[in-house]
């Protein structure tokens, strides 16, 4: 305690220096006089007395000294010294402390914004309780990994599992709210019973369901998002127990969930219902809609958990041979569902900006070390006048960390900045599946980071330094002019530096070449029809007023018809599903008059209107399309696409054949009447599925997409367009009014490859110019110390291009190096990304030759100015100089 | 005068309270020149060494000070004891009288030895 307290004492001593001095000096004083006074009184004359007193005070300098050591924290004093000499030495080379300031807050702050994202997404645990034991649970089919749960099937999991404690499935459902300002759509969940409580979330209010809620005969309720409460319901307490109408049916609210409760895999919702089965897919085993969600018990492992539901799927398969031939099980981490998707493009940008701070860090290291060339005289001075080795060393390690701090403290709010920016960049649509990233922001394990990308930052800029200060020999530096061995260690070190960086800009400039190749690729593919000029709207008339097919039937035409005659609509269509969706809502077929053993034909299956294909300008390859006549009065027909054709008619005339579902139920049966040019229903980088489009007319529906050509600026029509739709009927819902170039440009596999290329190319700029000026600060160092030798040369006769050559070639070498270890590190770096690339192997010879030409003549570039320098030498000048 | 014998590092402590506790509030160059008063001049003390010493022992508490006249008006600065310096200085007396004693018995010339 006593020892705290002296040290406190001593610490503020730092600060107060002034009246102690004065203090202790009048102390001293005084206690001269008093010993001069004694001494004079034992008879000594006035000199004699003050000179006895000063002898045996042991000099007033070492008495203060002594006082001072005392008074304060000697280390911390001089440390102090330190510091201030440090800031007078940035302040005097303002361009030096700058250059590495921004450096260091470039590489921190994209580094630690990049880890951001990394943590809300993948660090971060998900909001339930004991994440790691929850599994995605599904069905397989040999065409779809993950296909979806029939809600028949799911019982018999529920029932036959011994892996899990609890199955419990969730799926998404529009739904239809009546509020003041009419009919609004808006995205909900089902979910069975003992779904939050799978996850171990409990409701913030009100209650969860009960077990049984989820079953026909209970009553109607739902659980609010907290988002949900807010904005509906002003976050009132009174709210549990009210009734809402959602698609036309009184819900009981029972609860809301906490704030901070995201589920990714349904988007948005706003409210929680439980299913209620007992009618339309419900009852059929081979209506699959559902996603299971596992918690595992305890004990059990994820491969055993497979087995287990590949066993089920095996029995069931057994006892249902009609409905779940080939249905498999599969199982995965729930986190892996929830940030799988985006996990590459994050570490990507992660990796990226790491290496950038490589780079950065590299290049304020290599401006230290020329720094501490240039300090050398300094330094032997101070050597030699007896400043210890430990004192110099802790010279360079706070010039380190005031730059370090600086550019840490810049660092961290730009990077406060870009992952906002970032945020902000990120399309509405994306987010809505990315909820987790949300709460981005400076937390606890981000603030870690940061402090300890800025201790390796501090560690080596400190060391860099150091290092050189270990060859330095005091006799040789201060000897004037002196070259020794001083100058080739540096250029060593620094050349190796150099090749480090190359190689890394090389990496982040083939990854950039690569992905920027993937997304050209990408866009290329083809939708197989015009995307240009064409406007798209989700339409959902309400039911009661549309309940029967003629009334249906009706209401599509009139859609068509108003449309139509808009100024500058060219053609309007109807589609229950836009091309470049997804492959899915499929239908089992079985081809009339061929052999048939119960196999799964799955096919995409899509109800067009009859100027679908002329509006999307799709190119019918044979036979006919539908006409507007042909509704549930006529006989049923098709077209088909290339992939159908082909797979199931090789070699054989389609047009005309039959159809059905797999029992040929004779209202099933349908016409092949024309085929067309595959248009892609997934994203560019699916695969082609087979797929057939029937006239929408025949199974008329209330809730379809409207796809309009357009003559002119497609964006300026979408307003006059819904106008025109709601006109027809007000209660008529209308949402996700958009371009299909939007659609293209916001879709997930486009957008990932365009701003991995963004990112990854912006990283690679910035990787390339540091690299390049480093190049350009070792070869100009190295002239700098050549010059004597150069000058020499050139007297002795060597002609200009011998100097042009001798520099040339040193960078050469360099730059030749960085690039062949660059390629090869970046074939290895590319083919871990390769799930961002499309059509380009990681070696693809193209990109390496251009990135190895870019950087090949950005290097000459950086070089050619200090060989230029070089040749300019005048000899006598040179020889004189030193 | 014989030679003079160097202060213990922490004995100068001991007797700079002993001191101030004799004779009251004292100014350093008075608790110099008692020290070696008492020492019988056999002490060699640098008086410069014992400001740091005075601080040592008014930032730990045992000691404190305040500016005052001299018997001759001049004007110096007078250290006082603290309550807890008066029982620092018991035990540090305490320890040190211990301390001796156990010395002392191993320099005594041992008298079972034959």
């Amino acid at each position: 305690m006593r020892k705290l307290r002296a040290w406190l004492l001593r610490f503020k001593g730092l600060f107060l220096k002034d009246a102690r001095e004065r203090e202790f000096a009048d102390e001293i004083e005084s206690h001269l006089q008093m010993h001069i006074d004694d001494n004079i009184r034992a008879g000594m004359s006035p000199q004699e007395a003050r000179r006895v007193a000063l002898m045996k005070l042991g000099g007033i300098d070492q008495a203060k000294e002594a006082y001072r050591d005392r008074a304060t924290l000697p280390f911390l004093e001089s440390v102090v010294q330190d510091l201030r000499f440090t800031l007078r030495q940035l302040r005097k080379n303002p361009a030096f402390t700058f250059t590495a300031t921004v450096m260091v807050a470039l590489g921190i702050g994209a580094s630690v914004a990049s880890f951001a994202f990394v943590d809300a997404a993948l660090i971060k645990p998900l909001p339930y309780q004991n994440p790691s034991r929850l599994l995605f649970v599904t069905e397989t089919t040999p065409d779809i990994p993950r296909a979806n749960f029939s809600y028949p099937d799911y019982l018999d999991w529920k029932k036959l599992n011994r892996a899990f404690d609890s199955l419990e499935v969730y799926g998404q459902r529009g739904l239809v709210v009546s509020t003041s300002a009419g009919m609004e759509m808006v995205d909900g969940a089902r979910v069975s019973a003992g779904f939050f409580h799978t996850l171990g979330v409990s409701p913030l209010l009100g209650r969860d369901f009960y077990a049984g809620e989820d079953l026909p005969e209970a009553p109607r309720t739902l659980i609010l998002s907290y988002a949900s409460w807010q904005k509906r319901f002003g976050g009132k307490q009174e709210i549990i127990g009210q009734s809402i109408t959602l698609n036309e049916i009184p819900y009981v609210i029972i609860g809301v969930l906490p704030q901070h409760f995201h589920f990714a895999p349904v988007e948005n919702p706003e409210f929680w219902t439980t299913l209620d089965p007992g009618r339309g897919c419900f009852i059929r085993r081979s209506c699959h809609f559902l996603n299971g969600v596992a918690r595992l018990k305890d004990g059990v492992a994820i491969e055993a958990a497979l087995a287990d539901v590949t066993r089920i799927a095996k029995d069931l398969e057994a006892q249902y041979p009609d409905s779940n031939r080939n249905q498999g099980a599969t199982v995965a981490p729930l986190s892996e569902i929830i940030v799988g998707d985006v996990k590459p493009i994050l570490l990507l940008l992660l990796a990226g900006a790491v290496l950038l701070l490589l780079i950065a860090c590299i290049n304020v290291a290599s401006l230290l070390l020329v720094r501490s060339e240039t300090r050398r005289r300094e330094l032997s001075v101070r050597r030699a006048l007896g400043a210890t080795r430990s004192r110099l060393i802790r010279q360079f390690v706070i010039e380190g960390l005031v730059i370090v701090v600086v550019g840490s403290i810049a660092g961290l709010i730009s990077s406060h900045w870009a992952t906002q920016i970032l945020k902000g960049l990120i399309p509405t649509d994306m987010m809505a599946g990315m909820p987790y990233l949300n709460d981005l922001g400076l937390n606890s394990r981000v603030l870690m980071f940061a402090l300890a990308v800025a201790g390796f930052a501090a560690a080596l800029f400190s060391f860099t330094p150091t290092f050189r200060l270990s060859t330095l020999d005091v006799r040789e530096g201060m000897a004037e002019g002196s070259r020794g061995s001083a100058g080739k260690v540096w250029r060593r070190i620094g050349s190796k530096l150099v090749i480090l960086e190359l190689t890394t800009a090389m990496v982040l400039l083939v990854g950039a070449g690569l992905l920027a190749k993937s997304f050209y690729r990408l866009l290329r593919v083809g939708a197989g029809f015009e995307t240009k000029h064409l406007i798209t709207m989700r339409v959902r008339a309400p039911l009661s007023a549309y309940e029967k097919d003629e009334q249906a039937l009706a209401l599509q035409r009139k859609v068509v018809d108003e449309v139509k005659s808009l100024p500058g609509v060219t053609s309007i269509a109807l589609a229950t599903t836009l091309p470049l969706s997804f492959n899915g809502n499929t239908d089992w077929i079985r081809f009339v008059g061929r052999a048939y053993n119960g196999e799964h034909n799955e096919v995409n299956q899509r109800g067009v209107s009859s100027d679908y294909f002329q509006t999307l300008q799709a190119n019918l390859l044979r036979g006919r399309t539908f006409t507007d006549a042909e509704d549930m009065s006529k006989p049923q027909v098709v077209v088909i696409n290339q992939t159908l054709a082909k797979k199931y008619f090789p070699g054989e005339d389609s047009i005309g054949q039959r159809f059905g579902d797999t029992d040929l139920n004779p209202k099933s049966i349908k016409e092949i009447i024309g085929i067309v040019d595959d248009i892609r229903e997934g994203p560019l980088d699916s695969e082609i599925w087979p797929a057939y489009y029937y006239p929408i007319n025949q199974h008329p529906d209330i809730g379809y997409s409207v796809v309009v050509r357009t003559s002119q600026a497609d964006q300026s029509l979408i307003p006059t367009v819904s106008d025109a739709i709601r006109g027809i009927d007000s209660r008529i819902n209308i949402s996700s009014q958009t371009t299909m170039t939007q659609r293209v440009n916001d879709a997930p596999t486009v957008y990932l490859r365009r701003s991995s290329t963004w990112l990854v190319g912006g990283f690679a700029a910035v990787a390339l110019l540091l690299g390049v000026v480093g190049l350009y600060g070792v070869i100009a160092y190295s002239v700098s110390q050549r010059t004597r030798e150069i000058g020499v040369r050139i007297a002795l006769g060597a002609q200009r291009s011998t100097v042009y050559r001798l520099i040339l070639k040193e960078a050469g070498a360099l730059a030749l190096a960085g690039i062949v270890i660059g390629i090869g590190c970046a074939i290895i770096g590319a083919s871990l990304m390769r799930k961002l690339l499309f059509g380009t192997p990681p070696w693809d010879i193209t990109t390496l030759v251009c990135v190895a030409v870019v950087l090949g003549a950005s290097a000459l570039l950086a070089s050619f100015l200090p060989a230029r320098r070089a040749a300019s030498v005048d000899p006598m000048t040179a020889l004189r100089a030193e | 005068m014989g030679t003079k014998t160097e202060i213990w590092q922490g004995t100068l402590a001991l007797m700079i309270l002993k001191t101030i506790k004799t004779l009251g509030p004292l100014h350093g160059y008075g608790i110099a020149r008692r020290i070696e008063q008492i020492s019988g001049d056999r002490l060699s003390l640098n008086y410069g060494t014992l400001y740091p010493s005075l601080l040592k022992l008014e930032q730990e508490g045992w000691i404190a000070s305040e500016w005052g006249l001299s018997d001759n008006n001049r004007k110096a600065k007078y250290y006082k004891l603290t309550r807890s310096g008066r029982k620092q200085l018991a035990r540090e007396e305490k320890g040190w009288n211990q301390t001796t004693a156990i010395v002392a018995r191993f320099l005594e010339p041992a008298e079972d030895q034959s």
